[in-house]
């Protein structure tokens, strides 16, 4: 073995090799600090929200209070309305009338709590070509004074389907859909993996790039475990028909923000609501409805 | 065997084996040396991705999958593709190909642990890795197909490690193997082979919602690609371990995967066929994302480069596999393994993932471009995976040589 050098000098060489190695990844590794901070034991401990006791939950609401006073500076309240028995939402919306203002993204925007910088909302109006449903002959880039001539509006948000793509993807069941018929997130339990995004037909999912940016006069300060409350970065997050004021009898932000009043939100379940009415009584349209995923919102048409 | 004396030897083989892996020649410590530093810098990269969070990717709400998941894609393949050493070795009797099996065995292994990383730098929180492991966390079995790719990956790497290590530490032991322990195991792995990666086609196959990706033939093309990106790796990675080690690799299992390839590039260029045509002259929903992918849509072709090289490159490779000079010329065969590689890497990775989010489900045009934190991790990656198989290569070949054995050892200290 003439090409080896000798024993000794290789031991050296190797054990200079090995610590000049450890402390090059310790730099590398350098920027996990900053990450780690803000993660405790607890956070990395806690159960998914289907296993957790009613004080267990209790906790979890007080710390994420505590956690968005601390990084946000905003004290707010985070509860845990529960679907109500006999009830199941819809949602329908009549494109006779939309006119395409937006209003209600920008309403969604603010409710729930979304990132300032990016100006995210779970809500996405296309402007379509009058005469066709081809979504391809759509666009959600439009900035000019609305309703254009020759064009309706198409708003598009969580479908909340009852056959929902992105519940059954999710490894780790972080996602469900609840009795009420919406689609929840666990944001404490979702592992970022984006699969859901990629499942949903209706562009519906979004996922936190970064950790949301809001000032905290802007924060709206009543809160929902599984809706609106700050969402931390590296999960996803979704419409979920305001449930943290549907459930206590109130209409989602988007509905109340509409200056046409398009916006039909009810129990699908009580005969004598609106939303009844409507699907009874107009020509309904359900977008994709080739794909299987039964929406529980509606478009719908005058006469 | 008494159980004591694997107590004995056990620790020793694994001791061998450890030293082994870490001397060598000064090219040996230049290559590693490049190989640490590749992933170092990945490593770094991916620090900061967690810290600033996934901005620093190129990916959005439109194209919610990119770099990261294009080279996952390319891995499991080349895991899978490299049962084609196994199949002649074991079901043929190819006693050659039995010589060298276990390179290919060892390349699964590597190309696996790639893959598990790339998943890993995928997720926007790793930390809560423990919510995917099955009993601990929530496992969405058997509905997700997610969870079905982390058992058929996870399974597949403890085959591997299994057959390597038993075959291994029997011939350090200058025992002859017990069939029982691992020839079910070698067979199993054949299967298991063929199921990570249509279980990985199925990941997007079935999704109705991307019609880009939701065809039946989406399993069929990851396997025909398969069996050309394993056997074009291990040929060129057998000539490497000819000329760099005293290992003897003989020329026919560079001559039965060379066969492997001139099947299996034709296949997968007929089915790429079918499926341009099925989209092109249906037209409609199906139809844009091919077309965006191959001419580019409203102005916007990020892709159009990507995919003509790798149709190039594989029509080269095709081509070269055919000539009767290839035959003769290993440079030629080379050539065209390399040009096979990098257009199947294109064509299941770039040119796959990204159509499938462009146009958007609400047909909204929106490019990706990967950033240089992306490149940084990938590189990183691969580099990891290079470590992990020179090492691997490094402890297993002197124990098939046998100059690393037990009876050798004993005489050095004696
Ligand atoms: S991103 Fe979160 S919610 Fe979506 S599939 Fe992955 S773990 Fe589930």
């Amino acid at each position: 073995m003439s090409d080896q050098p000798d024993p000794k000098r290789r031991v050296s060489l190797q054990i200079l090799g090995a610590t000049l190695g450890a402390s090059a990844f310790a730099y590398a590794m350098e920027p996990l600090r900053a990450w780690s901070k803000d993660l405790t034991m607890e956070q990395f401990l806690q159960k998914h929200y289907k296993e957790m006791s009613k004080d267990e939950l209790a906790k979890v609401l007080q710390r994420v209070e505590r956690d968005t006073k601390e990084s946000y500076g905003a004290t707010v309240t985070v509860k845990d309305p529960k679907p109500l028995p006999g009830v199941e939402f819809g949602y329908a919306l009549n494109l006779s009338v939309c006119i395409g203002c937006r209003k209600c993204a920008e309403a969604c925007h603010v409710e729930n709590n979304h990132d300032r910088r990016t100006n995210n909302s779970y809500i996405r109006v296309l402007e379509m070509d009058q005469g066709t449903f081809d979504l391809e002959r759509g666009t959600a880039q439009y900035a000019h004074a609305v309703p254009a001539p020759g064009k309706y509006y198409l708003p598009v948000q969580c479908h909340q389907c009852d056959n929902a793509p992105c519940v059954k993807v999710c490894p780790v069941q972080a996602t469900w859909k609840e009795s009420d018929g919406i689609v929840v997130v666990d944001y404490d339990w979702c592992i970022g993996c984006r699969y859901c995004e990629a499942a949903c037909p209706y562009h519906a999912r979004r996922f936190n790039w970064t950790k949301p940016e809001i000032p905290a006069e802007q924060i709206t300060t009543e809160q929902g475990y599984l809706s609106n409350r700050i969402r931390p970065q590296g999960v996803v997050e979704k419409c979920t028909f305001c449930l943290h004021r549907t459930r206590e009898g109130r209409q989602p932000a988007c509905l109340e923000a509409c200056p046409t009043g398009a916006r039909v939100f009810g129990n699908l379940l009580d005969p004598a609501s609106e939303i009844r009415w409507v699907l009874e009584n107009k020509r309904v349209y359900v977008l994709k409805e080739e794909l299987g995923t039964r929406p529980r919102f509606f478009y719908f048409f005058d006469e | 065997m008494n159980a004591t004396s694997h107590v004995v030897t056990y620790p020793r083989f694994l001791w061998q084996a450890v030293t082994r892996a870490f001397e060598g020649r000064p090219l040996f410590y230049a290559w590693m040396t490049f190989l640490t530093a590749v992933a170092l810098v990945g490593a770094n990269a991916w620090a900061h991705q967690l810290a600033q969070g996934m901005q620093l990717t190129a990916m959005t709400d439109h194209v919610s999958w990119g770099l990261y998941i294009a080279n996952f894609t390319f891995g499991v393949g080349l895991a899978a593709g490299a049962v084609m050493m196994v199949i002649p070795a074991y079901l043929y009797d190819d006693h050659e190909m039995h010589d060298v099996v276990l390179v290919g065995e060892l390349l699964a292994v590597a190309a696996i642990v790639v893959c598990i990383l790339f998943i890993v730098v995928d997720m926007g929180r790793p930390d809560r890795f423990w919510h995917i492991i099955p009993g601990i966390g929530r496992f969405n079995w058997p509905i997700s197909m997610l969870t079905w790719d982390v058992l058929v990956l996870n399974g597949y790497l403890v085959l591997n490690l299994h057959i390597c290590g038993y075959l291994l530490y029997m011939k350090f032991l200058d025992r002859k193997p017990d069939k029982r322990w691992y020839i079910p195991f070698v067979f199993l792995s054949i299967f298991w082979a063929i199921s990570i990666h249509s279980v990985t086609a199925f990941l997007y196959g079935g999704l109705g919602g991307r019609p880009f990706w939701n065809s039946a033939l989406l399993a069929p093309r990851f396997i025909a690609t398969a069996f050309i990106t394993g056997p074009a790796f291990v040929i060129l990675l057998l000539q490497l371990v000819r000329r760099f080690t005293s290992f003897h690799v003989g020329d026919g299992p560079i001559r039965t995967l060379t066969s492997v390839m001139r099947v299996t590039v034709l296949l997968n260029l007929f089915m790429l066929g079918s499926e341009l045509f099925t989209a092109l002259y249906t037209g409609g929903a199906h139809s844009t994302a091919v077309k965006y992918l191959f001419f580019g849509s409203h102005g916007q072709n990020a892709l159009v480069p990507w995919i003509w090289t790798a149709v190039a490159f594989n029509l080269t490779s095709a081509l070269l596999l055919h000539l009767p000079a290839t035959r003769r010329s290993l440079g030629l065969l080379d050539l065209a393994c390399l040009l096979s590689i990098v257009g199947v890497w294109i064509e299941k990775g770039m040119g796959l993932i990204i159509p499938g989010f462009v146009p958007s489900t609400l047909h909204e045009i929106v490019e990706y471009v990967p950033t240089m934190t992306e490149w940084k991790i990938t590189a990183g990656i691969w580099a990891g995976g290079f470590l992990v198989l020179t090492i691997a290569l490094k402890i297993a070949l002197p124990v098939l040589t046998g100059e690393a054995s037990l009876a050798n050892e004993k005489r050095g200290e004696g």
